[in-house]
């Protein structure tokens, strides 16, 4: 059976097909779908963990167990679990495991585009690069194939233009019962095998020698497996090529030699030495770094030059090609043609457009998001903002322009406390989210009180993991699968990880949960906290913009003309509701502000920060339509 | 058959990675190969997204490069404008009358193109352009939110007037791939938005 599928839900399919029992992972743009179609198979367990590393530790326990399992992130969540990514490849496993990395080329929704094919050769594993959708199902199968006959953790890597990217793919079949439940087989008994799964030094010493002979039976292997493909050409140009760039290779190259590797790491050595001879012009076209490049050219391959006077020639890659961003057929072929790879009358040519500015459209925080009233304040206050990563980002652009820096999950709390230890002048203030709180802010929130540093912290609380599709906290009783969290017996209701009685916890004092739409409070609590000798939390609680339910009956707000002066202070929200109307204040000659009904949740942010009053209350508004419909009835 | 490129652009939550699915399924349908690459993320915040459709016998890219596009389908005006890079001098345009007011026109930075600007910027492009009152003709059927039901039909009308796939898809492929890819309980509706776009679609392509 056909069917077209997306490169994630493809992996997730190929998961399944091949018995996989037990998924782990933590959401992260381009990476978060696998996990989401994973859960719907039966017969299997995933959750969201709280972050890459815990979900990693959760994959190889039941790898450890006999089972097999995945776990899912992002390439930069693989920096997260890179502890348990270097031990897993050091002590093996009883069933297959596969991690798989979501790499970002281009950084459409990530912080850099570090290429993670690197982490495989790092910690001496196998590294898979599907090509499409149907290579990413059927690579997942060959992922675990792998995993089991060589006693090692597979890393299947995949880039955007797959995850996103849909296809054709031919199912296969269900996979025996080894799934979970009545009918599966039991799970054998858990090994007890200290010498190979207890990383003490002196077992550890033991392991190395075997980790680096599994790379040279790997290696062998990687000549003769089916993934490695030649596509023969006719033009003398002989490409080598993984991933998302062979299909650009395809389109681009009709007639060139293909040499694909669906395994790139370790590189098949033989395989690409005859492919060497067979050519006369040897390319690697990778995106990001110049991996298999590299690796060909420690293999020593040359390529024999026309004359045979003329020495040999050494591969060529990224004296071609970018180094930085992702590939497209346009990027393949200009660079082509500057290279001689390809004549001049190749290029396409775009249209002669006729020039104009064109307004720009980027993300921005929704209208009657819960973290604009902090950010409002902040840059009110004219504090420095150590921020992290989530929706809340956005809360650095103009006009809120309140967070000066933001690296990685977890690093907000953290630099700021390192800022004032550092002396630091002003008191700085960190700003986390809620998943990111569970993520990795507890223990940066509790070194902060052990070793006792004035910083503000501001858990912006919206109930759910929003930027990667409003995945479930712990706070929240929300699972991947349902039901997974314990019920408490005596209440019915399911155990929930509440944040306030963990900040309090980690020791804490001065906590405070506030309403998020609450500016006045919010505001006199901020500046309460910043005359403080020591660390103190606001914890700012609504749900986010996008879960309507709570606001079902909110309304629009409207602006009341005539009290409207153009003073602008509320366009300093950069609320998308708020709108500079066409109507100009006849003494200041400033345009007013109008609201849009479409877009407005009645959030109240703006009517609380107007200095005239001038914009409605959801009961004025109420009052208002009220009196209008009684007028009509009338 | 060389393939044919689609690119549909939108503001997040206008639905456009949904028109984008229901385009490739009809090409599946029809027994073409097909691909559809997207970008999520960040653009789901109200910002500009888009999504690259292709329909051929053989695709191997799943993306278009700048100068490739066959087919502009805007769900938004000023996203219209934004991508015309990316098209051929005789593709074919269609776009449906909506204006989303980006936060960077409200704060006064910029400007939001007029009528006349954006009309002349398409002409300097190409010669086929088609423009959906996508809002208006759903709003008529009661449920604004079936524009895109409007513009694919106008879009599935212009692929038959100007002959782009061989044989023609048919209407029942169509609407059988929007019935399944949407909630049952807008069936008829999406129907009735779907066939109401063609019409319009002959209109404008009458004048």
């Amino acid at each position: 059976m056909k069917q077209l599928l997306s490169g994630n839900a493809a992996l997730a399919r190929g998961a399944w097909e091949a018995g996989a029992v037990v998924a782990a992972g933590y959401p992260g743009t381009p990476s978060t779908e696998i996990l989401e179609h994973f859960a719907r198979y039966p017969g299997v367990y995933a959750e969201w963990s709280p972050n890459e590393k815990v979900a990693l530790d959760v994959a190889i326990g039941a790898a450890y167990a006999g089972k097999r399992a995945i776990a899912t992130m992002k390439h930069v969540g693989l920096n997260v679990a890179a502890d348990a990514f270097m031990y897993v490849a050091m002590t093996g496993i009883e069933g297959g495991l596969v991690i798989i990395s979501a790499d970002d080329p281009a950084m459409h929704s990530s912080q850099n585009e570090q290429d993670n094919r690197m982490y495989a050769k790092f910690a001496r594993i196998p590294c898979l690069e599907p090509a499409s959708s149907q290579a990413a199902k059927d690579q997942m199968l060959d992922a675990f194939a792998i995993s089991e006959q060589f006693d090692t953790p597979v890393l299947l890597r995949v880039t955007t233009r797959i995850c996103h990217s849909t296809s054709e793919v031919i199912l296969g079949d269900p996979p025996p019962r080894t799934g979970l439940g009545d009918e599966a087989p039991q799970t054998p008994r858990f090994p007890r095998n200290p010498g190979k799964y207890v990383m003490v030094p002196g077992n550890a010493v033991k392991r190395h020698p075997i980790i680096e002979e599994r790379l040279r039976r790997l290696a062998a292997f990687a000549e003769t497996y089916p993934g490695n493909v030649i596509v023969p050409g006719s033009s003398g140009l002989g490409i080598i090529t993984a991933g998302i760039s062979y299909q650009y290779a395809r389109e681009v190259f009709p007639d060139a030699a293909i040499l694909h590797l669906g395994m790139s790491w370790p590189l098949p050595a033989d395989l690409i030495r005859n492919f060497a001879e067979s050519v006369n012009r040897l390319i690697v076209m990778e995106e990001l770094d110049p991996f298999i490049e590299e690796g060909v050219r420690l293999l020593g391959v040359t390529v024999a030059s026309d004359h045979p006077e003329a020495p040999r020639k050494w591969v060529e890659g990224k004296n071609i090609f970018p180094i930085i961003g992702e590939f497209s057929p346009r990027i393949i072929r200009e660079h082509a043609i500057t290279a001689g790879l390809l004549p001049t009358s190749a290029h396409v040519a775009t249209p002669d457009l006729m020039s104009s500015t064109l307004p720009p459209r980027p993300p921005v925080l929704c209208a009657g998001c819960p973290h604009r009233s902090s950010f409002y304040l902040l840059h009110k206050l004219k504090v420095p903002v150590n921020g992290d990563i989530g929706c809340y980002s956005l809360g650095f652009a103009p006009p809120l322009s309140a967070m000066h820096t933001l690296g990685c999950m977890g690093a907000g709390i953290s630099v700021a406390h390192g800022a004032s230890k550092a002396g630091s002048p002003e008191r700085h203030v960190a700003v986390i989210g809620d998943s990111t709180f569970f993520h990795s802010g507890i223990p940066a929130l509790l070194n902060v009180v052990y070793h006792h540093s004035p910083v503000v912290t501001i858990i912006l609380d919206n109930r759910v993991t929003a930027m990667t599709g409003h995945q479930g906290t712990p706070a929240t009783g929300d699972t991947l699968q349902p039901g997974q969290t314990h019920t408490d017996p005596s209440t019915g209701q399911p155990t929930l990880i509440a944040i306030e009685p963990i900040v309090r916890a980690l020791g804490i004092q001065h906590v405070q949960t506030l309403d998020a739409f609450a500016v006045d409070e919010i505001e006199a609590t901020l500046r309460d906290f910043l005359q403080l000798d020591g660390p103190s939390v606001l914890i700012a609680l609504q749900p986010c913009a996008l879960e309507t339910s709570g606001r079902a009956r909110w309304r629009p707000l409207e602006v009341v003309a005539d009290q409207c002066n153009g003073c602008t202070l509320c366009f300093r929200l950069g609320c998308p509701a708020i709108l500079k109307s066409d109507e100009l204040d006849a003494h200041t000659q400033r345009p007013r502000a109008s609201i849009d009904p479409a877009q407005c949740t009645g959030c109240e942010v703006c009517s609380q920060i107007c200095p005239r009053n001038a914009i409605s209350f959801r009961d004025d508004a109420l009052s208002l339509a009220t009196a209008e419909s009684t007028e009509v009835r009338r | 058959m060389k393939p044919l490129n689609f690119l549909l652009v939108g503001v997040g939550g206008q639905g456009t990675i949904l028109a984008s699915d229901i385009l490739a399924h009809v090409g599946a349908a029809a027994g073409l190969q097909v691909k559809q690459a997207e970008l999520h993320g960040m653009s789901q915040r109200g910002g500009s997204v888009s999504s690259h459709v292709r329909w051929g016998e053989r695709v191997f890219s799943p993306i278009v490069g700048a100068g490739e596009v066959d087919v502009l389908v805007a769900f938004e005006e000023l996203e219209a404008l934004r991508y015309l890079e990316m098209l051929h001098r005789d593709a074919l345009i269609i776009v449906n009358q909506e204006r989303i007011i980006p936060t960077s026109v409200t704060t006064g930075a910029y400007t939001y193109p007029t009528e006349p600007t954006m009309l002349a910027m398409f002409s300097s492009v190409t010669t086929h352009i088609i423009r959906v009152d996508g809002p208006g003709i759903a709003g008529r059927l009661g449920l604004a939110k079936a524009a895109n039901s409007v513009v694919l039909g106008a879009l599935a009308r212009a692929l038959a007037v100007h002959k782009l796939v061989e044989p023609p898809v048919s209407d029942e492929i169509w609407l059988t791939t929007m019935a399944e890819r949407t909630p049952a309980k807008f069936r008829d509706l999406n129907r009735a938005a779907f066939c109401g776009g063609q019409d319009a679609m002959t209109l404008v392509g009458m004048a």
